[in-house]
């Protein structure tokens, strides 16, 4: 029977090899900045574009809007290879209960089977989620802790940028807001995370997910666009006079052939 | 154009994670022109109020209609912390200075190790991670704000730190400087609301 959760067996020969000197690869980390809300119609998801290698960026555009069902996103912090697969993990179950069952996925699903498997592997995956979608029974937000703990709130932050988005969000968060106030707000919490934190940046990403529609806007607010580059190296056409054309590309005839192209009709002169 | 400062500290000194005195105040008035709000160590503070306190009391011995600006403050206390630091024996603070010397207004932040500088917005501690951003932000769509502004927009954050930082309390002061003095206004409270209770129901 193939064992199950990790295997800790070579903790004890990487433990002496950092005691040597060897240093573990660094991990590919979203430091991040991703929020969520419930508004009128539904919810709105938000999120930063930097992924960091410790104190470099990795990826300055990247993607931290997950997809796990038409109606169901979850963005995601931590480090990025647990981000990412856990979502598509969750997202390939849920695909096949929706095809058993016939019905549109729920949120509470969503949430369950992403915090029943990160209790399992007791924090060691280190996935800090905002899951957020509507279903049948209304709209639903969660965050989703590496730990296995869950919280449903009509307002949640999370990431090293999770204060900066937070304190946007206590300032200005009203229930049953307008569609375009509650994307300018998750944008300005996202905005605050972005230029106030050193492991979050580049654009704001949106989802947002009602009863009808589902819009993933990326990019919704490019707020750190690279200045264009007014100098230009580029010599003109004619800068350098021509003298004297001559082409000259040496060939050898190998072989002579003739094929009639198959019910190719006759030329008419 | 005349410039002025506002500014608030919590009134808690915490003993760990128990809210051990609820009433102290961290803002000292050094003259008309000058005051500190300090963080950290609640004796190093005391220490350092006593030592000015002096000083001022001596400056204005001399009677020379001369006395201490923020700036100068400022540069003293940046020198004490940062010669503390070098004998391995930090004042365990961290120093906001701010006030109004002859129409310019002045505001810097020096901490235990020396690290000082100037900025139009300031916060220590869990400010700097969530009242900051909220004042850059202001403070960029309004650089010119009044001073009514100035005091909803710290009371906002404050109200965001008393939801936030877990070693808060619902009590502070504000001083204001101007170009006519310096006001401290009374501990007051900001209101809050919890009604986002009502929308919560379990965890999932």
């Amino acid at each position: 029977m193939m064992q199950r959760g990790f295997s800790f067996d070579l903790c004890g020969r990487n433990a002496l090899l950092e005691e040597k000197g060897m240093k573990p690869p660094k991990t590919v980390k979203t430091g991040t900045t991703i929020a969520g809300l419930v508004y009128k119609d539904g919810i709105v998801l938000g999120a930063d574009t930097r992924a960091t290698e410790d104190t470099i960026v990795a990826d300055k555009n990247c993607s931290k809007i997950h997809y796990l069902a038409p109606n169901i996103y979850c963005c995601g912090a931590g480090t990025a290879a647990d981000t990412e697969n856990v979502t598509m993990m969750i997202s390939s179950q849920i695909e096949l209960h929706r095809l058993n069952t016939g019905r549109k996925a729920r949120v509470g699903m969503a949430c369950r089977l992403l915090k029943q498997f990160l209790f399992r592997y007791q924090g060691y995956i280190s996935a800090a989620l905002v899951l957020g979608g509507v279903d049948i029974t209304g709209p639903h937000l969660y965050s989703v802790y590496p730990h296995g703990s869950t919280d449903t709130l009509p307002y949640v932050t999370m990431g090293s940028g999770s204060l900066a988005a937070m304190a946007v969000f206590e300032s200005n968060y009203r229930p049953d807001m307008e569609e375009e106030e509650a994307k300018m707000l998750v944008r300005n919490a996202i905005a605050a995370g972005i230029f106030n934190d050193l492991g979050s940046g580049t654009n704001v990403d949106l989802c947002v997910i009602t009863a009808d529609k589902t819009d993933y806007l990326r990019p919704f607010d490019e707020a750190n666009v690279k200045g264009e580059r007014q100098g230009d190296y580029k010599y003109r056409r004619g800068t350098t006079a021509v003298l004297r054309e001559d082409v000259r590309i040496p060939y050898e005839v190998t072989e002579e052939r003739v094929r009639e192209v198959a019910g190719a009709e006759s030329m008419e002169t | 154009m005349s410039m002025s400062q506002c500014w608030c500290v919590g009134l808690v000194g915490s003993y760990g994670s128990l809210a051990r005195f609820r009433s102290i105040s961290r803002l000292l008035r050094v003259n008309d022109e000058t005051v500190i709000a300090a963080s950290g160590d609640y004796a190093d503070f005391q220490f350092v109020k006593e030592l000015i306190e002096q000083k001022v009391l001596d400056d204005e011995l001399l009677v020379d209609s001369h006395s201490y600006s923020p700036s100068s403050v400022f540069s003293w206390l940046t020198r004490v912390l940062y010669y503390r630091r070098t004998r391995m024996n930090p004042l365990w603070n961290t120093y906001l200075v701010a006030g109004v010397h002859e129409g310019e207004s002045f505001l810097g932040q020096v901490d235990l190790l020396g690290v000082a500088y100037e900025s139009p917005t300031l916060a220590t501690g869990y400010g700097a991670y969530m009242a900051q951003p909220l004042l850059r932000d202001a403070y960029e769509k309004n650089p010119a704000m009044s001073g009514d502004e100035a005091k909803t927009l710290l009371e906002s954050c404050l109200r965001v730190l008393f939801y936030r930082d877990a070693r808060s309390l619902n009590k502070f002061e504000i001083a204001t400087v101007t170009p006519d003095g310096v006001t401290i206004d009374q501990p007051r409270a900001v209101e809050t609301s919890w009604d986002i209770g009502k929308m919560v129901k379990g965890y999932d």
